[in-house]
């Protein structure tokens, strides 16, 4: 039955949390099933809880999505204790169950045990890459199970959507939004407020708004945890923007390779359209608001914004000159408001705390919070949702417990393909919209990549140029061969075909790249090169001049040696080379045939003895 | 693909042009990739040049002209993965394979195709056999993977 009132909304709140405290502190077990976990074996860990479980009602069992912790998955909470466990495996799940469940005594040897001292830690509260991180957004994930409406509804789901509508005129909710300080997530950093104004302003009876759940950036997954964790949130955030722009119809753009997230969104709207939170005279207030969700077509570009409606319509996902404003004309040449997935579950938080408390976080230009994939050569990879303004040093050491097997932190890589590498020398930098163009990066989604000595950095601007050609739509030239031939010269340089001036033409071909190009995928694509000679360019000048490739990557630059003296001559490299390419018998130290050699690597990973050298 | 399979998905998006993304996509879903055939046919019920259709089809990652293998491994070329090693991965694969990503081994046994990012970048770098993960791989793993070592505990996604 659908919710004709703010009153009825508040009677069911209240049944379920009455409901839920009659069953007293349920025993329960929380197990993330996120994307992240069901990579490293959650579902067969769900599979063995639900059948040692049976109908044993007096436990509660709940999977949810991703609680940002990805390195330790699969991660299990057992309540109301709150111990966590990591790396979780279908054959601890009785002893899960018969210890701490029903006795409440902990399993040492799952229990998360920190790099730094040794010891282990038993609750999640106390691990340090919790601790330092401020879970605004994105700590619901670990509460609800997605599927659930009614869990949402426990934690005030759906609160600030009342006191949106019955509480607030439309001006007042933008007002508000505006002096939150609140600026898109999605990669460019417009004040939402602003955008939501001008297109409420924009002429037209209808008009719409969209979700943006591309997430194209390589390595970023933070849209997508919050899609397939908490789509309630995202769901809420769209009605009061809707509401405030003053239109009843909307997208959710999801890309295609994100199947749970499409799954989970389409069953929020359904809960939601059945309980009467969209639809017609939402808990009759008499505004209507309407879902659709559509599947993208797997196109990074597609992630733009005109380029992005052009495919809903059922075109080829290419951008256009935007003279005209998409709050003016977009989808449908009707006014159109896009923002993204993270932008819009910060709008609940600011409409139910207030504008003043949400601005109190962060720093003069960015407020509030960022969730940060934080990925690449880190002890403690996962999503992590930090105050704007912490320091990439706090980010990199503290939260992610440093670089693993003892290596030297070379750079961090933050904006995706449309964003650069930033450099030891300035791990103190605040980490907001505004510093992070400054050193010649930018915020984008919030993917950080980080880099060690063993990183080459011509290697990584190399992967995003080739990246980036391949993903440039090719509506202008400048982008289509600027990518393409920058490419090229990386190619060359990264082979030891590198010559004097090099450097000089990627730096004009990057400028030219970027001043000629329609969309900003053009507009920043030099950034990853750029960003890599200012702050690396020694590493270049070795590729070009010594033909010499400092971080040992680039193959043609490099030689494979066996040590004689570490050496043990135990014969599995001779025998895992694909090309025979190494001599020895037993006991004989081996060597490698630099002839036959094809630098694959496979002797470096199967010697015991660490003799295989890379110079 | 049968005329009246097309005709069900056709239906089913209201033989709207502006949803021959969508329709695409419930034809690869179906076929694992979009025949030539089907193709012609969508364009005349339609009503949209079959370039238009080509045009969408080539754009997209999501879809293939070409039939593919029985067994579909991804590698995944994201960041993350890159850093950590996928390029060695990748270059094992279309080595043993002898196929470049995006093409299928001539005994239609394996398709190789790479993506960007999974949203697993804990356990780069990634491989995907026939849906199910395959994280913090290497080239040897990679290879006693397509032998169907089954000491590799497949972890289904
Ligand atoms: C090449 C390109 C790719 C983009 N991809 C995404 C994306 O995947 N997700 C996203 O939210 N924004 C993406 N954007 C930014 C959008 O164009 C747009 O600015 C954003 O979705 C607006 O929402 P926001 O103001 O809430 O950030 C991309 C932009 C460009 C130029
Ligand atoms: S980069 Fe490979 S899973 Fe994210």
């Amino acid at each position: 039955m659908p919710l004709k009132s703010p009153d009825e909304l508040e009677q069911l709140r209240t049944k379920i949390l009455e409901e839920r405290k009659a069953q007293g502190e349920k025993k329960g077990i929380v197990l993330c099933t996120g994307t992240g976990c069901r990579g490293a074996g959650a579902s067969e860990v769900f599979d063995a809880f639900k059948k040692a479980l049976g109908k044993k009602s007096a436990i509660e069992f709940k999977s949810t999505c991703c609680h940002g912790f990805c390195e330790r998955g699969p991660i299990t909470i057992v309540e109301p204790l709150g111990i966590f466990y990591q790396g979780v495996t279908p054959a601890d799940v009785p002893q899960i169950i018969a210890e701490t469940v029903t006795k409440g005594q902990v399993i040492e040897k799952l229990l998360y045990r920190d790099p730094a001292t040794g010891q282990t830690i038993p609750t999640e509260k106390a691990i340090p890459f919790y601790t330092k991180q401020n879970r605004l957004v994105f700590g619901n994930n670990r509460h609800l199970d997605p599927t659930r409406i009614e869990d949402y509804m426990a934690m005030g789901g759906y609160k600030a959507l009342v006191k949106a509508l019955f509480h607030m005129s439309p001006e007042e909710v933008i007002e508000e939004i505006k002096r939150s300080g609140l600026r898109g997530r999605g990669g460019g950093g417009f004040p939402a407020g602003r955008k939501w104004e001008s297109c409420r302003k924009a002429h037209g009876d209808i008009k719409y708004v969209i979700c943006n759940c591309d997430e194209g950036d390589p390595g970023a997954y933070m849209d997508r945890s919050l899609m397939e964790g908490n789509p309630h949130s995202v769901l809420e955030g769209m009605l009061i923007g809707a509401y405030a722009i003053g239109s009843s119809e909307g997208y959710v753009y999801v890309r295609n390779e994100y199947p749970l997230a499409v799954e989970n969104v389409g069953i929020a709207i359904e809960q939601a359209t059945k309980m009467g939170l969209l639809g017609k005279d939402i808990l009759g207030s008499g505004f209507d608001f309407s879902l659709v969700i559509n599947k993208g077509g797997g196109a990074f570009v597609a992630g733009e914004s005109s380029a992005l409606m052009a495919s809903i319509e059922g075109y080829v996902a290419e951008p256009r000159a935007k003279h005209i404003h998409m709050t003016e004309s977009g989808l449908w040449e009707r006014p159109t408001n896009l923002n993204n997935v993270e932008t819009w579950a910060n709008v609940p938080v600011i409409i139910e705390k207030g504008a003043d408390w949400y601005a109190s976080i962060g720093t003069q230009g960015s407020k509030g919070t960022k969730i940060f994939s934080l990925v690449g050569k880190i002890n403690n990879t996962g999503l992590i949702e930090v105050p704007m303004g912490m320091t990439l040093r706090e980010i990199v050491y503290d939260i992610g417990g440093g670089i693993p097997g003892g290596k030297r932190f070379k750079a961090v890589q933050t904006g995706g393909p449309s964003g650069g590498c930033i450099p030891e020398s300035l791990l103190d930098l605040p980490v907001d919209f505004d510093e992070l163009t400054k050193a010649g990066s930018m915020m984008g989604s919030g993917g950080m990549i980080v880099m060690d000595e063993s990183t080459c950095m011509v290697d990584v601007a190399k992967y995003f140029m080739h990246f980036l050609k391949d993903e440039s739509c090719g509506k202008c030239t400048s982008c289509r061969d600027g990518t393409l031939r920058m490419y090229e010269v990386l190619d060359a340089i990264t082979k030891g075909k590198g010559k004097e001036g090099d450097i000089e033409f990627l730096e004009e071909i990057g400028w030219m790249t970027a001043e000629a190009s329609l969309c900003a995928l053009g507009g920043s694509a030099a950034n990853p090169v750029l960003s890599t000679i200012r702050y690396f360019r020694d590493e270049y000048e070795a590729h070009i001049s010594a033909k010499r490739c400092p971080a040992g990557v680039c193959t043609e630059l490099i030689t494979f040696t066996i040590d004689p003296k570490a050496c043990i001559a135990c014969g599995k490299c001779r025998k895992g080379c694909p090309t025979e390419a190494i001599t020895g018998e037993k006991k004989v130290p081996h060597k490698i045939v630099q002839a036959k050699c094809i630098k694959c690597g496979t002797c470096r990973e199967v010697c015991p003895s660490d003799a295989v050298k890379v110079a | 693909m049968t005329g009246a399979q097309l005709e069900n998905i056709l239906k089913k998006h209201d033989y709207q042009k502006s949803s021959l993304l969508a329709i695409l996509q419930d034809v690869q879903a179906l076929d694992n990739y979009l025949p030539r055939k089907t193709l012609e046919a969508m364009s005349q019920r339609l009503q949209v040049p079959l370039t238009q259709i080509y045009y969408l089809a080539t754009f997209y990652r999501a879809f293939s002209l070409t039939p593919r293998g029985d067994h579909l491994v991804t590698v995944c070329t994201g960041t993350a993965c890159h850093v950590k090693g996928a390029a060695t991965i990748l270059n094992t694969l279309e080595r043993e394979l002898a196929v470049q990503p995006g093409e299928t081994t001539s005994d239609k046994k394996y398709t190789l195709e790479t993506v960007n990012c999974l949203g697993s970048c804990a356990l780069a770098p990634l491989v995907v056999l026939d849906g199910h993960y395959h994280g913090r791989m290497v080239g040897t793993k990679v290879l006693s993977l397509l032998k169907g070592d089954k000491k590799d505990a497949s972890k289904k996604s």
